[in-house]
């Protein structure tokens, strides 16, 4: 034995009181994950109670003198506001028109509101504009109303911009969160994180370099593609997808376990089939962070019918967005409600939705 | 990627696991210590590949979990003063205090910085001469030397307004404090690799030699863990206690040299508080004298923080691998990531988190 003291100790019991009500926003409320939920279903739906909100898909789908509308509005507060793959402007434009197109609409009209703050550089500004028109341009969608406002100095973060979509749904599609069944596949339309690590590997203070590029693009011709083809499978096409998202904030985790909530079913992912690019696993490693969870802005998950997803999975492959498209799961009977994933060592965990934003661990 | 994949392969692992199997002949408990292994065990289910006679328990190793609930309401307490940037590691934001965490101090208007190296928050220092900005320099022997090169820079830089709020542990002191107490049923250790990178594997010996226990020095990957379970596995079928080193890409026997030298000329070794634990003697590091001009505890006027600290969850026994975080009556019930009772449901490194975040399915069922 050794000449050491060996103390006893006495272990306590201890654990802090849980925290108080939460009465204050926290940035985890913007995350998209499950603060963001709370906050929807605690303050915004009981105050705006309709059906048509109440389906929590990406756009609304109301009925105006017999046609199908899809409007959407979403606010960016991107910063940096210019990084590798695009900038505010083209993300305003992607952001909304994929809102609209992963309710299988048509999009047709954007509004463009601005909140600048006083002493933002003129330049800077014309070049989001520019950026903006040219990502309309090339989505097809026109800028048709649009607002300024200035904010003083310190009472706004450089730019703000909020776009609201207008689009056409065609007859007969009904894309909704709610109508995954077991058996349906998980179809992913290429790899996923390049977005969130793009622009993390821009932010101040994080010294390393990457060649990774955002992936922000409008995804509508993708989706329509992918309409299509089934309607050449089945004469009810619509049916055989149902249901598409964008795995924006909270990736593709969070995306996933909202169809899983809303459609009481399990989600079963296959881990060796996500695709992943070798740089965006080397910086999720190197920062503790986990791909799952890392925004993308020009990516779509679909759930499709069994007897359909060959045929859509080689629809997106032909597409130039969906090249790297992989059929990533398998929705289930059980464990409703949650995602779950297959390792390949054949154990199977849990795909959680956080709490808050994904934090970077201390070592 | 080099290094990681061959350490994920699941044919690699598979035969490491059929190899157990066939060594095991009788039950034994095994601790891993850090909490980026428990963290590996969960995620890819390393558990359910052994023979369950083998029960994995999961040690003190998380940082962010046993940090004392005084030290986070002592820097939401300097977070919140106005002319304080409080400059963090990401995952302490979510812990919460007695009363608050970081990130409710940051709503309610405190300037709080998330850094991913200490030496950020020395630029921090030196771009923003007005403000005073603290460090919350926490962890184990792995971010030490980081932590110190902050305030070897700031001392030789000669700043006035950079200070470290200090909480370090070290695990030898952890490993001696489980041994000696008498509810123990750990009969061999994985040592945490990333610590004895720094610290190297010598300081283990005398713990192996003291208790007659197998201790291997062990990585992160799957294939890591699974060969240091072997290795403990074959010797305590044997009847051997030694000490190995399986993560020897990384850990050498002296360890990093002039990591150890820049921790010693910064930090002494002093008696600190492990959260959920207690008071170990001697397990933590402090400022020097020479560095006292960087110490926030004594830069600052904190008077005395006292906590009360009602016994509702159990993660003192659950840090000193005496129960699982399911064993807990409120875990997934009251206790959730975003309700945390307790600091291990906190950090994704928490053994209570890494159990709700990928395992609790199986719970359930």
């Amino acid at each position: 034995m050794s000449t050491k003291t060996h103390v006893e100790i006495n272990f306590e019991l201890s654990c802090p009181t849980p925290l108080p009500a939460k009465d204050t926003i926290l940035l985890g409320h913007g995350s998209g994950g499950k603060l963001s939920a709370e906050l929807i279903r605690d303050v915004f739906l009981p105050a705006f109670q309709n059906p048509v909100l109440a389906r929590l898909d990406d756009q609304a789908i109301v009925n105006v003198n017999g046609q199908r509308l899809a409007m959407t509005t979403d606010s960016f507060v991107v910063k940096p506001l210019f990084f590798p793959g695009g900038d505010i402007g083209s993300l305003a434009v992607h952001g909304t028109v994929n809102d609209l197109a992963m309710g299988g609409a048509t999009p047709l009209f954007l509004s463009a509101a601005f909140i600048i703050e006083e002493g933002f550089s003129m330049d800077e500004l014309r070049r989001v504009v520019n950026s903006l028109r040219q990502a309309a341009a090339e989505a097809g969608v026109q800028v048709v109303t649009g607002d300024t406002k200035v904010v003083e100095k310190g009472k706004g973060d450089g730019l703000f911009i909020n776009t609201t979509g207008i689009g056409l749904v065609p007859e007969g599609v009904d894309l909704s969160a709610d109508r995954a069944r077991p058996g349906d596949k998980v179809l992913l339309s290429g790899s996923i994180g390049d977005h969130g690590i793009a622009i993390l590997a821009q932010r101040e203070g994080l010294e390393f370099e990457t060649q990774i590029q955002s992936d922000s693009a409008a995804l509508h011709t993708l989706v329509a593609d992918m309409l299509g083809v089934t309607s050449n499978v089945t004469s009810k096409f619509t049916s055989d997808i149902r249901c598409m998202r964008d795995p924006t904030r909270g990736g593709v985790s969070s995306t996933l376990n909202e169809i899983a909530e809303r459609s009481r079913v399990g989600v079963e992912l296959e881990e060796s089939s996500l695709p992943i690019h070798e740089q965006v696993r080397g910086a999720c490693e190197l920062l503790g962070l986990d791909p799952l969870y890392v925004a993308n802005e020009g990516k779509l998950i679909a759930i499709v019918a069994p007897e359909a997803a060959d045929a859509v999975l080689q629809a997106m492959r032909r597409h130039p967005l969906g090249s790297e498209a992989q059929m990533i799961g398998t929705v289930k009977k059980e464990n409703p409600g949650l995602v779950t994933m297959r390792t390949p060592f054949g154990t199977t965990r849990i795909v959680d939705m956080l709490a808050g934003d994904q934090l970077p661990r201390i070592c | 990627m080099k290094y990681l994949d061959e350490y994920r392969d699941h044919r690699i692992a598979r035969a490491l696991a059929a190899e157990i199997v066939q060594r095991t002949t009788r039950p034994w408990v095994l601790m891993e210590i850090c909490g980026g292994q428990t963290h590996t065990i969960m995620r890819y289910g390393i558990d359910e590949l052994l023979p369950r006679d083998i029960e994995l328990v999961h040690g003190p190793g998380c940082p962010v979990c046993v940090t004392p609930l005084e030290t986070v309401d002592k820097a939401i307490a300097l977070a919140l003063q106005p002319d304080v940037i409080l400059v963090s590691y990401g995952d302490m934001l979510r812990v919460p205090g007695s009363r608050s965490d970081l990130f409710r101090a940051k709503a309610q208007g405190a300037d709080v910085r998330i850094a991913y190296s200490p030496t950020e928050a020395v630029k921090i220092a030196r771009l923003n001469p007005d403000r005073k900005v603290v460090f919350l320099a926490i962890g184990f022997e792995t971010t030490a030397p980081a932590n110190a090169m902050a305030a070897w820079q700031a001392r030789r830089e000669g700043l006035t307004n950079f200070s470290m709020l200090v909480s370090h542990v070290l695990v030898p002191p952890a490993i001696r404090a489980l041994m000696v107490s008498s509810t123990n049923r750990v009969q061999g250790f994985i040592a945490p690799g990333h610590v004895c990178t720094v610290m190297g594997c010598k300081e283990y010996e005398e713990l192996v030699r003291d208790f007659r226990i197998p201790i291997v020095v062990g990585g992160f990957e799957p294939v890591d863990i699974l060969e240091a379970v072997l290795m403990l596995i074959r010797q305590l079928e044997a009847g051997e206690a030694r000490l190995e080193n399986q993560y020897v890409r990384s850990v050498s026997y002296q360890g990093n040299l002039t990591a150890q030298q820049i921790v010693a000329e910064v930090f002494e070794i002093a008696d600190q508080k492990w959260r959920g634990i207690g008071p170990i003697p001697q397990s933590g590091l402090r400022l020097r004298e020479e560095y006292a001009a960087f110490d926030a505890d004594r830069v600052f006027d904190l008077g005395e923080i006292t906590v009360d600290e009602p016994a509702e969850c159990i993660s003192a026994q659950v840090l000193q691998g005496l129960k699982k975080p399911t064993d807990c009556p409120v875990f997934g019930m009251r206790c959730t990531p975003e309700n945390p009772l307790g600091a291990p449901m906190v950090s994704t490194e928490g053994a209570c988190a890494a159990y709700y975040h990928y395992r609790r399915h199986a719970v359930a069922s």
